[in-house]
């Protein structure tokens, strides 16, 4: 049996190189996603075998230096030194440029020079490069560097091939000499702050970075490690540079830059003149005072409308396919415990899962095609100056326009922004974006309780209103939180907002087929576990104790009846309804005694300041795990059946006809109805949207946190409400 | 001179980026050092940021930003 090879090898390279794209032509789709532990930090694996070898790819968040400043920005330099506990050290790092920007790009060449790993240089997009007269001599280049280079059109899925032999030939194993751009005295006070620092495990690159990041990650860590006094011999080393003429950190730009101008010379050459390309011209229009708006909301507007419009037949389809697989589990197990755990809990559970997906996947179509064909850099370039207002940059505007159809995909979508402060509170002000799910509520209750008034002759309605008014109502809050968060939580100064606008192209099927798929994907796997076991509980905490024994006789007769209905005849008929009224009567009764209801009893002093009753708190309590469960737990409650939704007749008259038990009062009037409105425009009640915040954030800390200012938010808004609601009109 | 002054469709000189923070680092990473021509390119609809071309790539600065770069019009 022959022995099999195992390699590891790093893809690295800036943002909108077309790294993704490549990744996915040598990895496949069979690639693992997941996130570095402690950080938030995306982490992409792909395994394959090429020639009896086994390759493991690392894929590298896109970077466009190895000078880190946060954690998450440390994670690259942790794999490539292989102090990542989780993945293996790279034998090879392949780093992708973009051929048609060489100069920038090879800054972070210069720096993976620094190491001692062999190094696969890879040109791509040379096909844009030649449309841009830009020449380079590309055996002339790796020559200088002493490296391999190869030229790929990853989009085209050209030159994948070399590569792969490229990866497979690079000397495993043997150290490749770093390159030592930087004059001598660097070097002799690295090796004096090695020897100072007395630490043999420390490798010398990260002894350089730490010399030249002033304030980077590794400072930071050194005093998080109790390693304090480092800062002083730190200070010194860069204190005697001064004096030689080398200020740190500027020194390292500058070197590096004039490194790269040398080898360079000769051997690249771009047309001096400015010369106008069609990507010029597209640009001319979209970052247009009147056409780039304009352009701009058309965009946007054609996202939205699909997210919220489009993916409604999807959802449909869904819905209907757990109808069906419910009502022939239903006639294949006998009633029980057991049945309503796999109806009620389990089906009911998936579902509320898998209905998400539409809209997930076609935010994410959309984000791809936006991404990938440059215009998102243009999105945020010309939001930019709205978001700073909110104390958030131009790169929040997508994902928190995205949440008004779905925070599940806004919170997966704030991927693009690179700065963990802007990114963590876009995340968290995300679920205040009136999503999709709160429209039935918003329809059921302004249907039962707002008077049909127009105005203008027609042209605008009370109900249009309220509606209007309910959807914006989370937006404008979001604003004094954004606030609040930036200036507690998230403090310090602004990020530099800093972007490089990527030439327009044209975006690849394949870059958007795999990005939708790996979202998709991520969303079903994880999220899907944990929203599975939250609805079980809920399921378990309306159904038990509750003696069922007379309910299950009634639900088999309600069965044979309705296998024996041939000819259908009144009789029939009569009993059928009969039974109907019957079992969902005692549905609403077995409701009142489970500990869901119970526990609705017990919570109706916190609810009553809000004017509501207990079956409103159980409604609500019941709609933690998904917001509109609401509608079929207060059908159920109202003895109408699960069965119902924010058009039903029969729930919109029962609810207008509730009364308080004492008082024989109506429960409901407007007041109350616009506190439960407002109560479900602030609240977090969507467990999947607080699972994928775990995922992304990679800590609970940021789901429990969300949930709390949001529940407390909610709570004080419909207090609120009701109060000064109720003096007013009542 | 500093860039945030600079009007559209001008080129200059860039002379030297102020400060040793993040922020100036990130702008030196950019390519925005010494001695390099930058162009303005224009400004965002509502003023704010201002796209530049330099080393032949395209970037966009906030106007605090470009405020730090010091540049020469020559």
């Amino acid at each position: 049996m022959k022995s099999t090879k195992k390699i590891t090898v790093a893809l690295i390279g800036n943002p909108n190189t077309g790294k993704s794209t490549l990744f996915t032509a040598i990895a496949g789709v069979h690639t693992h996603v997941g996130n570095f532990p402690g950080v938030t930090v995306e982490k992409k694996i792909g395994k394959v075998t090429w020639n009896e070898t086994e390759v493991t790819l690392i894929d590298l968040p896109g970077t466009y230096s190895l000078s880190p400043h946060s954690e998450d920005e440390m994670v690259a330099v942790d794999v490539l030194l292989g102090r990542q506990s989780d993945v293996a050290r790279p034998d090879t790092i392949a780093c992708i440029v973009d051929a048609s920007n060489l100069e920038r790009n090879l800054y972070l060449v210069s720096q993976l020079l620094d190491l001692d790993r062999p190094l696969i240089l890879i040109l791509n997009m040379s096909d844009l490069a030649r449309k841009k007269d830009i020449e380079i001599d590309i055996e002339k280049l790796g020559a200088r560097l002493g490296i391999p280079v190869l030229c790929t059109e990853a989009h085209r899925q050209r030159g994948i091939e070399p590569l792969k032999n490229a990866i497979l030939e690079s000397p495993i194993g043997k150290e490749r000499k770093p390159h030592r751009p930087f004059p001598e005295e660097f070097y002799r006070e690295c090796d004096l702050l090695h020897q100072e620092f007395g630490d043999e495990e420390l490798p010398m690159f990260l002894v350089e970075r730490m010399l030249l990041d002033v304030q980077g990650t590794g400072e930071n860590r050194n005093r998080k490690n109790g390693l304090a006094e480092r800062e002083s011999f730190l200070i010194d080393a860069r204190q005697r540079l001064l004096q030689a003429g080398f200020r740190v950190p500027q020194m390292e730009p500058r070197v590096r830059y004039r490194w790269i101008k040398k080898q360079l010379e000769g051997i690249c050459t771009r047309p001096q003149t400015h010369s106008t390309t069609t990507s010029d011209k597209l640009d001319r229009v979209f970052t247009h005072k009147i056409w780039g708006m304009l352009v701009f909301a058309v965009t946007m507007f054609l996202v939205f409308q699909t997210i919220y419009r489009f993916a409604v037949p999807f959802m449909e389809l869904i819905e209907e396919g757990q109808n069906i697989l419910a009502t022939s589990v239903e006639s294949a197990i006998s009633p029980g415990a057991f049945r309503s755990l796999v109806v009620n809990g389990a089906i009911a559970g998936v579902g509320a899962v898998l209905v998400f997906l539409p809209q997930i996947v076609l935010l994410f179509f959309f984000i791809a095609l936006l991404e990938d064909s440059g215009y998102m850099a243009r999105a945020a370039f010309l939001m930019d100056r709205l978001m700073t207002k909110l104390g958030l940059s131009g790169k929040s505007f997508v994902p928190l326009m995205s949440s008004f159809a779905c925070a599940i995909p806004g919170v997966m979508a704030t991927r693009v922004i690179e700065n963990r402060k802007d990114r963590m509170i876009t995340i968290l002000v995300a679920p205040l974006m009136s999503c999709s799910a709160r429209l039935p509520v918003y329809l059921l209750l302004i249907g039962a309780f707002l008077p049909p008034t127009i105005y203008a002759g027609g042209w605008i309605t009370l109900q249009g209103i309220v509606l209007f008014a309910m959807t914006f109502l989370g937006a404008v809050v979001a604003v004094p939180v954004a606030w609040t968060l930036r200036k507690t939580l998230f403090r310090g100064e602004t990020a530099p907002f800093v972007m490089e606008l990527p030439s327009y192209k044209w975006p690849s099927p394949r870059i958007v087929f795999s990005r939708v798929y790996d979202r998709g994907k991520a969303f079903v796997k994880r999220a899907g576990t944990l929203i599975f076991m939250t609805t079980i509980i809920v399921w378990a905490l309306g159904y038990f104790p509750g003696d069922r024994v007379e309910y299950h006789k009634l639900e088999s007769e309600m069965h044979s009846l309705k296998m024996a209905k041939n000819g259908t005849t009144k009789n029939f008929e009569r009993r059928e309804k009969a039974l109907e009224r019957e079992l969902n009567k005692m549905n609403s009764q077995l409701m009142e005694q489970s500990i869901l209801g119970r526990f609705g009893h017990t919570i109706e002093p916190v609810v009553r300041p809000l004017g509501w009753d207990w079956r409103i708190g159980v409604g609500a309590i019941a709609a933690f795990p998904a917001r509109e469960v609401i509608i079929s737990t207060l059908g159920t409650i109202y003895s109408l059946g699960a069965d119902v939704d924010e058009e039903d007749q029969g729930l919109q008259t029962a609810i207008q006809n509730a009364t308080w038990k004492k008082s024989g009062e109506k429960v409901f009037d407007i007041p109350v109805a616009l506190s439960v409105m407002v109560f479900f425009a602030l609240c977090a009640q969507c467990a999947p949207t607080l699972l994928v915040i775990r995922r992304e954030t990679n800590s609970w800390r940021w789901p429990v946190l969300t949930f709390s200012y949001m529940t407390t938010l909610a709570y004080l808004g419909a207090l609120a409400t009701f109060q000064v609601g109720s003096r007013l009109i009542g | 001179m500093k860039l945030s002054e600079l009007k559209t469709f001008r080129e200059a000189t860039i002379l030297s980026v102020e400060g040793d923070d993040s922020l100036a680092m990130r702008l030196m990473e950019m390519g925005i050092t010494e001695n390099e021509r930058i162009l303005f390119l224009g400004t965002a609809p509502l003023g704010d940021p201002i796209e530049f071309e330099v080393r032949g790539y395209r970037i966009s600065l906030r106007k605090n930003e470009a405020a730090r770069v010091c540049i020469e019009i020559d």
